[in-house]
């Protein structure tokens, strides 16, 4: 798995590529709490993402509430299919903001 | 029918993820069905290295059986844990704004909701748990 970051102005453009499991997810928390932290809004892109197990679904929910907690947003774009299906049957769906 | 004997700890996971994969190339199941047997094995292999053992560490066995036509595969777990059967625990409530959503409970609904049958048994001293996927 690889995240890529680029900051402009207050907003955080992040691409996670890849398979986002128990043993990348704690590399993916660390990039988007840096994100969470410095932006008022943090896009992740999922376009190149493959896989998601519920440890990528927990860093996903952290960040949604540490962003809504200091009234930013969370947001995901260009969420494939198979991927979208993950999140319908969790709840995800109607929880996060996906573009 | 493939059998893996290995040291149930997360750093094993892509080792057991791929021999589940070699097991699957081959019978043309499509990408997504692949994604969500994945996601099964990880998060039963997953719960079996998290806490099957206590705070020690212990063996796993995976058995991946497929049907002669190739069209059913059986991924059975044993391990010599602590008798516990993750399909007890009640499903999360997905109904919940994000600020109730609990963050565990997860990975066990997952596997319920994307396999077609789950069983937990615990015989001789084992836990014994079988996901059955169709794979067409």
């Amino acid at each position: 798995m690889t995240v890529n970051v680029n900051y402009e102005n207050q907003i955080a453009n992040m691409q996670v590529e890849g398979r986002v499991d128990t043993t990348t997810a704690p590399d993916l928390e660390k990039e988007i709490n840096a994100a969470t932290e410095k932006a008022e809004v943090v896009n992740l892109d999922c376009s190149k993402l493959i896989y998601i197990s519920s440890a990528g679904l927990r860093v996903l929910l952290s960040a949604h509430k540490a962003m809504a907690k200091k009234g930013g947003r969370f947001e995901l774009t260009n969420v494939g299919e198979d991927i979208m299906e993950i999140f319908s049957i969790t709840g995800f769906s109607r929880i996060l903001n996906i573009k | 029918m493939d059998k893996l004997d290995i040291l149930a700890k997360t750093e094993n996971l892509d080792t057991v993820i791929d021999f589940v994969n070699q097991h699957l190339e081959g019978t043309g199941c499509p990408m997504k069905i692949q994604m969500q047997i994945d996601i099964a094995v990880e998060e039963i292999f997953v719960n079996i290295a998290n806490y099957a053992y206590g705070s020690g560490e212990g063996p796993a066995t995976v058995r991946v059986q497929t049907d002669d036509e190739g069209k059913m595969v059986d991924i059975t777990f044993i391990d010599n844990g602590v008798p516990y059967d993750p399909l007890a625990k009640d499903d999360p409530d997905i109904t919940l704004s994000a600020q109730d959503r609990q963050i565990g409970g997860l990975g066990i609904f997952m596997v319920k909701k994307s396999m077609d049958d789950v069983i937990y048994e615990y015989r001789d001293g084992h836990n014994i748990l079988t996901l059955k996927k169709g794979l067409k």
